[in-house]
């Protein structure tokens, strides 16, 4: 078919499947490879022994031999075929593709072809490695004639057999994904799969590139190379399979295997000329997504003279118009015959690098990708996603009258895997994702820095150094920072355990509170920092938006939702309206967030810890009054804080003579000080980071021992003066604060000493927060009822007081406001303001005893 | 033998030259930046380099070497390019080797192909830069560099003026002869396309240009191309620059100075139309909208190409300093002018006394506030900002704007924000993220280092703010209160770090936060403003102006310390201070004084903080107090 002149180009197109024409090497569109090809283009000479089917494979492309023959396009070289076919059993011809092959097992199933894999099969690869692999070829071969893929070390049929047996074989050691949830862990995964697909009928099949690491790495190593070659052959060997299992399975056509979580890149920052042709995962967002364009694949043209018709496959975007028919050979009479014609859809979409892993001061890249055929509008705009694809440059011609090219490539991803990452809020916790993957010297250097006995002052007061002082408050957000152990109660009905601690921050304006918060909210990666002044109830939830471009309701997430296992920092608490401080009652205690509006009901997991900070009713913090009445919060909410910190403005000589010399060595300290602080930094940031993921501690016996007899002891402090002073929420807060301490030591069991420092922070805080003001006693009565027990008493006694008096004045059925309320500031021996007297009128009003209406106060 | 006008005026030349000795190995991108790095260290060569700050694009030669001072505005992605790439001659099968370095587009000659699958080929990355001249560049510098350039190098492009101009209008002839047909389709068809503009563009441009300078935007075309300045009514070229090597190490709004290669290649603005008449057929390279397309490959003419070769942060614009302070040279120029600073600083609080009406404290906070600079940050807090409100400014516009216009006479950059009603709803302070465009549109919040940003606040009438101007004036307190700017990326925000020294002028205090309100006491109000301010800057001889100039951007760049027995010192009055009054005497007023300690010790040339200087900071700070106690006073009288 091909002459012999043309072999050496030719075959190199075709393994493209491009076919590209020998006499007009400039159209070729693609960089040439540098190193991995060169053998090829350099010496014929070593074309020889390349092992090629003979021709009389071509034309049986279902005989089995042909699997280890070179590419289909022999067949065909005639016709340029344009997608990409390195094996000529799944994708076959245009014509078998449309017809079906008949092949055992499969069953005329059709196969659909793989836009993601080869639709710009005019790129040939730019490749910049230098070890090629000429020896593994070379070796392979001389181990008995085997045949490879051309420019490759791939085999097919060795690679076919390898991921057969991984397929049969490979069980999940640990089992992590919440997409596991049904799988039965000890029989092979993806055998589970396959079964999967032909119960539901969607044929893709999802393989995971870790398991085929940890399983294979040298076949990892071809996918990740090769994914163009490689590729196609899982198909194949994934079909076989299931079609010998489920030869009656009626799919809509074979089945594709689509790789994901490669390890190749990770950071779009990272991809560079090496990364071209290859198999990569990157994360990112998506900014935008193109209209469908359906791309013609194959073009239908009818004679209109004799009705002949034939199909032409698009070649580089164009298509070549027959301009004689064969059949009757009139020139200019085929006519293009649009429905007939195939056309596949196509979509083009825009990413761009996540935030978390942009440098500072830079500006995001963006990368485009290209959707094929049910990938497309798969992700929507502002979705985070792991997109796994192979990398292409593709060459901009400036004028195909001129001979020069623009010196720039264009780069694209043809995705091949989505895997969106905020979309699993939605369901469980998924740990792999959010880890954060350390280096092995890291995680040394962290044990290291662990082991140190003062590890919880050292960390404590690396956070926020240019805030003085404070320790206590620190260290209670050093706690927070790493959140208790997570647990899930779902069986016995209790749900989900809140394992983020809150904590709420008050005091003087000015004493550095919104400067922590920032602190914290640029320390963590999931921060979020919002005013409560600025925030409404929706900006803090999610709202339902129309996409104005696809007229779709989106769900837009708001600061909780975006602060999922993190923290969201939000200031002036007491600021923000009583509405929208209503949708934190859910959040801080079932760490969800329900959400019923314009026809999306849903709820949403909001695993976040909530840093407040609000600032006394009157400016300054009124020590004569107690927190509640100092801030003004509903005491639901406050008592759903694990810590309430006060930072007043200490007035003594000695802090501030250290206050003093803090800030002046601000003012001198040069900027390579500044940078050993910024590593201490970074050193904090993946301390929290390694103790949050890593580290669970679970509770000793003797630590819970000492929990139950700090619970009892706090119940027994109020019990002496018949009141209440610790509910369950303190016992668990309590739990929260010591697990996260013994997170703080890398420990896996809570221990007593954790809960010995949980119980200090925890009365540390109280004794701030909770002290009653008129009497010095720390009540806790004051965070859950928003009034001390020494209040209630005086409100009760004031009322008995007012009944009294009332009672004295005889049978009058009513009685004067004024009148009333100065007889009895005239009768009481302590002063009465007239809230007192109110409260003690409800309170008799509450008892049926009277009612009040305007001005005058009825006896009933 | 390569003379001063080889590397200067045909670089390509000199690469040429050193790819060809060096070609198998790849060392000799680097042996290209070593040669023109020992090129611009001869005497003064750098300033034999034409400037694009200074000379119209069309003066000068395409593919000459050229600098260009300039900021940062953007970041393109970067673009994967043929590093080397081989051509084959299909008649004779000759293969010739060349380099995609420094060009946009990959050049062969006449009877050549580029073999697009030669294993020669070698692909490289590099990152592109979107960059404008610095914002608010004051007059005067434009004035002084371009004045400080030997004639020489005005001449030698000069030289090519006239025929540079007749030379390149027949190339862009032989051009349209290339593709007459094109040509007529740009000019019949719709003037939305990119291409387009530059078709239009093109006739009109000699005349334009000829008469207007800069100004390159011709009339007749509808939709002009936005070249994405900062501030409103700026003018200059801007550019896109290609940096080959360590791009990581700069930043958004950065301020560099570069040497490289002018690309303005015609072809450059044909792609674009090309690609959109494939387009149709081609998906694969439509993948940009046109609007994309339009950004981030405008007409060559309107934005021109510098490949760089070599590029430097600049700590400063000033062109009256040497721009490194730390070679030997410039170090000999410090102590002289340290040895005559404290005349300078007398006069210069002279000129500025009589600028403020007469009132030396302001004047003296003045000072400090010009010479203030972030010099770190500590966890989120920016240390060393300085943020003046100068409260009780006379109500009318001519006050304000010509301490604005001193303010510009004095330093490198600056711009005057009036901060009215109408301009806080409708004028765009953050940057943002276009997505069609993919480009970040900017915001007269993006500004470099040390620009001084005057806020008028007089200006400041009852309205209603709606939410675009809540948003730019919360974007100007987080501006001042932190000195960053959380730019707009739409899906979510990213914070810029910025330093930039803003000045609050208002009635009475102001409604952004400042870290210090000195009120107004004019001691004369002039019977004619106008007269009395423009007098003021006559009056003052250019020598003077100049040494003003220096004084305020060199003290910026000084090194501050504390010894250990201030320290104590300072320690024991603030412990002193508390006692007496532990109400009004709080941890900000410490930082406060420390700040104008270090400020005043920096602006008489002291680099540590002496015991007399802490105390002259604390009677500056008690008078600045005590003018206020005694204003609100007054104004609890008047109510």
């Amino acid at each position: 078919m091909s002459s012999p002149a043309s072999t050496p180009s030719r075959r190199r197109g075709s393994k493209r499947g491009r076919g590209s024409n020998p006499s007009t090497p400039q159209d070729a569109r693609s960089p040439a490879s540098q190193k991995r090809r060169t053998d090829d283009s350099t010496s014929t000479g070593e074309l020889q022994p390349m092992p090629t089917s003979p021709p009389a494979d071509m034309q049986s492309p279902g005989g089995p031999d042909a699997l280890f023959s070179s590419p289909p396009q022999f067949q065909h070289s005639a016709i340029p075929l344009d997608f990409d076919i390195s094996s000529p059993l799944t994708y076959g011809t245009p014509s078998s593709r449309v017809e079906g092959t008949p092949r055992s097992g499969v069953r005329g199933t059709p196969v659909r072809q793989r836009p993601d894999l080869g639709s710009v099969r005019k790129a040939r690869q730019v490749d910049l490695h230098s070890d090629g692999p000429a020896e593994d070829m070379t070796t392979e071969q001389s181990l008995g004639q085997k045949l490879v893929i051309w420019g490759t070390d791939v085999n097919v049929a060795s690679c076919k057999e390898k991921f057969q047996r991984f397929l049969q074989r490979f069980i999940d050691p640990v089992r992590k994904e919440d997409e596991d949830i049904g799988l039965d862990l000890n029989e092979p995964r993806y055998m589970q799969r396959l079964e999967e697909i032909n119960m539901i009928g969607e044929p893709f099949l999802n393989v995971n590139c870790d398991h085929l690491r940890s399983f294979d790495e040298n076949l990892y190593r071809q996918l990740i190379r090769y994914p163009q070659e490689v590729i196609p052959t899982f198909d194949m060997a994934a079909n076989e399979i299931f079609f010998d299992r489920y030869p009656d399975s009626i799919l809509e056509h074979q089945i594709q295997v689509r790789p994901y979580n490669a390890l190749k890149t990770r950071n779009m920052r990272n991809l560079n000329p090496e990364d071209i042709d290859q198999l990569i995962t990157i994360s990112g967002m998506i900014i935008r997504s193109s209209q469908l364009i359906p791309e013609m694949q194959e073009a239908f043209f009818k004679c209109q003279v004799c009705a002949f018709t034939t199909r032409v496959e698009i070649d580089r975007g164009r298509i070549a118009e027959p301009s004689v028919c064969k059949n009757c050979n009139t020139v200019h009479s085929m006519a293009l015959i649009h429905n007939r014609s195939m056309f596949s859809d196509k979509q083009m979409v825009k990413l761009q690098e996540s935030p978390e892993d942009m440098p500072l001061g830079q500006t995001p890249h963006t990368v485009v990708l290209f959707a094929h055929n049910d990938l497309v509008d798969k992700v929507q705009p502002g979705d985070r996603v792991n997109v796994t694809g192979i990398y292409r440059a593709v060459p901009i011609r400036v004028n195909p009258r001129v001979s020069s090219v623009k010196s720039v490539y264009k780069t694209h991803i043809d995705v091949i895997h989505y895997r969106k990452t905020d979309s699993k809020r939605l369901h469980g916790v998924d740990e792999e994702a959010e880890q954060k993957i350390f280096t092995e010297e890291r995680v040394g250097m962290l044990k290291e820095l662990s082991k140190k006995i003062d590890i919880y002052d050292r960390l404590s007061s690396a956070l926020a150094p240019s805030i003085y002082e404070h320790e206590d408050i620190k260290k209670g957000i050093l706690l927070q920072l790493c959140g208790g152990s997570r647990k899930d109660f779902t069986h016995t009905g209790r749900g989900n355990f809140r394992a983020e601690i809150n904590i709420l921050l008050c005091g003087d304006p000015g004493t550095s509170k919104s400067q922590l918060l920032k602190y914290v909210y640029n320390l963590v990666p999931r921060g979020q920092y919002t005013s409560g002044r600025g925030s409404s109830a929706v900006g803090l939830t999610a709202y339902v938006m129309k996409d104005p471009e696809t007229r779709q309701l989106v769900l837009q997430t708001g600061a909780l939702v975006l602060s999922d296992n993190g923290i969201c920092c939000i200031d002036e608490f007491d600021k923000m309206n009583e509405s929208t401080r209503s949708v934190l009652h859910e959040v801080m205690e079932q760490q969800t967030l329900s959400i019923a509006k314009a026809g999306i009901i849903c709820q949403l997991n909001a695993r976040t810890s909530i840093l407040a900070a609000a600032n006394p009713i009157e400016s300054q913090w009124n020590p004569k009054k107690t927190t509640i009445e100092n801030i003004q919060l509903p005491h639901t909410l406050l008592s759903r804080f694990d810590l309430i910190f006060l930072m007043l403005d200490p007035r003594d000589e000695a802090y501030d003579r250290r206050l003093a010399r803090h800030l002046i060595s601000l003012y001198y300290q040069t900027e390579e000080k500044m940078e050993e602080e910024y590593m201490d930094m970074a050193v904090l940031r993946d301390y929290i980071a390694y103790a949050r993921s890593y580290v669970n501690p679970r509770l000793s016996e003797e630590a819970g021992q000492t929990l139950i007899e700090a619970y009892v002891d706090m119940r027994k402090i109020g019990s002496g003066r018949g009141m209440v002073s610790a509910y369950p929420r303190q016992l668990e807060s309590l739990i929260r604060l010591a697990e996260a301490h013994a997170k703080v030591r890398f420990s896996e069991k809570v221990e007593t000493i954790d809960v010995e420092e949980a119980k200090r922070l925890h009365r540390e805080a109280l004794k701030q927060s909770a002290t009653d003001p008129r009497t010095g006693i720390v009540d806790i009565s004051i965070l859950t009822t928003g009034m001390s027990a020494t209040a209630r008493k005086r409100r009760e006694e004031l009322a008995q007081a007012l009944r009294k008096l009332i009672q004295s004045k005889g049978k009058t059925p009513a009685l004067k406001y004024q009148q009333l309320f100065d007889d009895l500031r005239a009768q009481s021996d302590t002063a009465v303001t007239k809230e007192m007297f109110e409260e003690a009128l409800r309170a008799l009003a509450d008892d049926d005893f009277l009612t009040v209406t305007g001005k005058t106060v009825r006896l009933l | 033998m390569p003379c001063v006008a080889d590397w200067l005026n045909n670089p390509f030349s000199i690469v040429q030259g050193i790819f060809a000795q060096n070609v198998p190995n790849s060392d000799w991108e680097k042996k290209v930046t070593e040669y023109f790095k020992e090129k611009l260290k001869e005497n003064n060569a750098t300033n034999w380099v034409p400037s694009l700050n200074d000379v119209p694009v069309h003066y000068l030669k395409p593919n000459s070497l050229v600098k260009f001072r300039c900021m940062v505005q953007d970041m393109f992605d970067p673009e994967f390019y043929m590093g080397v790439y081989e051509t084959v001659d299909p008649n004779t099968n000759a293969r010739v080797l060349h380099f995609g370095k420094y060009r946009d587009v990959a050049e062969c000659g006449p009877q050549q192909e580029i073999d697009l699958n030669s294993s020669q080929t070698v692909t490289s990355e590099r990152q592109t830069f979107y960059c404008v001249p610095v914002p608010g560049e004051s007059a005067w510098v434009k004035e002084i560099s371009f004045l400080t350039e030997p004639v020489l190098s005005r001449v030698s492009p000069s030289t090519s003026y006239t025929p540079s101009r007749h030379k390149r209008s027949y190339e862009e002839d032989e051009d349209m002869d290339l593709h007459p047909s094109k040509q007529k389709e740009q000019h019949t068809g719709n003037c939305s396309s990119g291409g387009d503009i530059h078709g239009c563009v093109e006739p009109k441009r000699l005349e334009t240009e000829a008469s207007a300078g800069h100004h390159l935007i011709s009339p007749n075309c509808s939709p002009p191309l936005d070249l994405n300045f900062p501030l409103p009514g700026e003018k200059g070229p801007a550019c896109l620059v290609k940096v080959y090597e360590s791009w990581d190490s700069f930043k958004v709004n950065d301020v560099l100075e570069v040497y490289g290669i002018l690309s303005v290649d015609p072809v450059l603005s044909i792609v674009n139309s090309e690609e959109r008449d494939s387009s149709t057929l081609n998906p694969v390279e439509s993948m940009d909208t046109a609007e994309e397309q339009r950004v981030h490959s405008p007409p060559a003419s309107l934005v021109p190409r510098i490949h760089v070769i070599l590029a430097q942060k600049l700590q400063h614009i000033n062109p009256l300093l040497p721009a490194c302070l730390n070679e030997e040279e410039s170090k000999t120029f410090v102590s002289n002018f340290m040895s005559e600073l404290s005349p300078v600083r007398a006069e210069l609080l002279g000129f500025l006394t009589h600028a403020l009406l007469g009132d030396s404290l302001a004047a003296e906070y003045l000072i400090l506030h010009l010479i203030s600079t972030v010099y770190a940050r500590r966890d989120v807090l920016p240390l060393g900002k300085f943020t003046v409100n100068l409260s009780g400014c006379p109500r009318n516009n001519i006050f304000t704007e010509h301490i604005y216009r001193i303010i510009q006479q004095l330093v490198p950059a600056s711009y005057r924000l009036q901060m009215t009603i109408e301009n806080m709803n409708h004028s765009r302070f953050i940057p943002h993220k276009d997505y069609t465009a993919n480009r970040l549109v900017s915001g007269v919040l993006q500004l470099a280092s040390n620009t001084s940003l005057v806020v008028d606040e007089t200006q400041l009438e009852q309205g209603q703010l709606d939410t675009k101007g809540v948003h730019n004036v919360t974007a100007l307190g987080n501006l001042i209160t932190w000195q960053k700017v959380d730019y707009d990326f739409s899906y979510h925000q990213m914070e810029f770090p910025c330093n930039i020294n803003v000045l609050i002028t208002s009635e009475g205090r102001s409604l952004l936060p400042s870290d210090c309100q000195v009120h107004l006491q004019p001691q004369l109000i002039p019977p004619n403003m106008e007269e009395y301010m423009s007098s003021l800057l006559t009056a003052v001889l250019p020598s003077v102006l100049n040494k003003f100039r220096i004084y305020l951007s060199l003290l910026r760049l000084l090194d501050y310390s504390i010894s250990e027995e201030v320290t104590k010192a300072v320690e024991e009055d603030f412990v002193e201070m508390r006692k007496n009054d532990p109400e009004s005497v709080t941890a900000d007023d410490l930082h406060r004084t420390l700040l104008v300690a270090r400020f005043l010790s920096l602006s008489v040339g002291q680099t540590t903080l002496s015991r007399e200087r802490w105390l002259r900071a604390r009677q500056l700070e008690a008078l600045r107090k005590a003018r206020l106690q005694q204003q609100k006073c007054v104004n609890g009288n008047e109510l």
